[in-house]
């Protein structure tokens, strides 16, 4: 799987293994080597950030897993649930080999009747209910992203927090949509 | 993007009523919790965060089965107007190695989440 931060062969072959990267090379390895001298020591908080960011892809796709297995979602929606899915999967792989590359432990996923009771997926009756859950968990995830910016050390991991700050963004925009909700009318209204 | 998926998603658009501009900027107390906190945190339910029913007068990391970092765990903190104002404000800066790293920069907004929680039972 694809990590977040892309290393180059060159410098890929290079590293003796990942639980010694540093943060510097952890820099370098996203092409940009100028992030090097700014990303310090460590490590560990950004790697913590990371799998918190993991925990909420978990549940994430649990809670779409949910609202595809519940038989409350009719074609088109149901094929648009699957696909925000998918988005949440690609960003829980990525996260995985990033947190593995930098030398930390990706947090476990956990089970699915787990997430069935802390989201209460038996109060979903309707399309709408499940709709209106994802929507929510979308907008929450979107400004957990946000929210979580100013404390990376590396950059580089800012900004891929704010690249699955607009999926999620995107995700909620779309159901919100669906939904037939207002949108904020006041710009600047996520990541305060 | 798959020609099936981009029809779905268009499918989708096409169910959907038209967006409208709308007040959501002013939500406060419930809405803004929900849009901040909302990510990780449920008032009844253990998420990736804990719950957040009861947590005004309750000591830091002490919700029974949650898996707190140990800084957490350790602090002797109590939730209160003034905590809960510095933890959103910058949770490291409050307690050194917790793992929330989520902050909200706007005053306002902070004054309206921990006015939220100290009703939230």
């Amino acid at each position: 799987m694809t990590a977040l931060i892309v290393p180059s062969r060159r410098n890929f072959l290079s590293t003796t293994g990942k639980a010694g990267l540093s943060a510097a090379a952890v820099a370098l390895l996203a092409g940009r080597p100028g992030l090097a001298d700014a990303a310090g020591g460590d490590m560990g908080k950004d790697v913590d950030i990371l799998n918190v960011a993991l925990g909420l892809e978990h549940e994430a796709i649990n809670a779409y897993q949910l609202g595809a297995g519940s038989g409350l979602l009719q074609k088109p929606v149901l094929d648009v649930a699957v696909l925000f899915q998918s988005h949440h999967k690609s960003h829980r792989d990525a996260l995985i080999a990033t947190i593995e590359k930098m030398g930390g432990k990706p947090v476990m996923e956990k089970s699915l009747d787990d997430y069935a009771k802390a989201l209460n997926a038996a109060s979903l009756k309707s399309q709408a209910d499940v709709l209106s859950l994802a929507a929510k968990l979308e907008l929450g995830a979107s400004n957990a992203y946000l929210g979580v910016i100013p404390s990376f050390k590396d950059p580089a991991l800012a900004q891929v927090a704010g690249r699955l700050a607009a999926d999620e963004t995107m995700h909620w925009t779309a159901l919100s949509s669906a939904l037939g909700r207002m949108l904020p009318a006041k710009a600047l209204s996520f990541g305060a | 993007m798959k020609p099936a998926s981009l029809f779905a998603l268009i499918g989708l658009a096409a169910l959907a009523a038209p967006i409208r501009a709308g007040d959501a900027g002013d939500a406060a107390g419930r809405g803004l919790y929900e849009a901040r906190c909302g990510g990780c945190h449920a008032l009844d339910a253990d998420r990736v965060g804990p719950r957040h029913a009861g947590v005004f007068g309750r000591k830091a990391g002490s919700v029974a089965g949650f898996a707190y970092s140990p800084a957490l765990a350790q602090s002797r903190i109590v939730w209160g107007d003034d905590t809960l104002e510095r933890w959103l404000r910058d949770p490291e800066a409050l307690i050194p190695g917790q793992r929330m790293n989520f902050r909200v920069s706007d005053p306002a907004e902070r004054r309206a989440i921990v006015d939220f929680l100290r009703t939230a039972r």
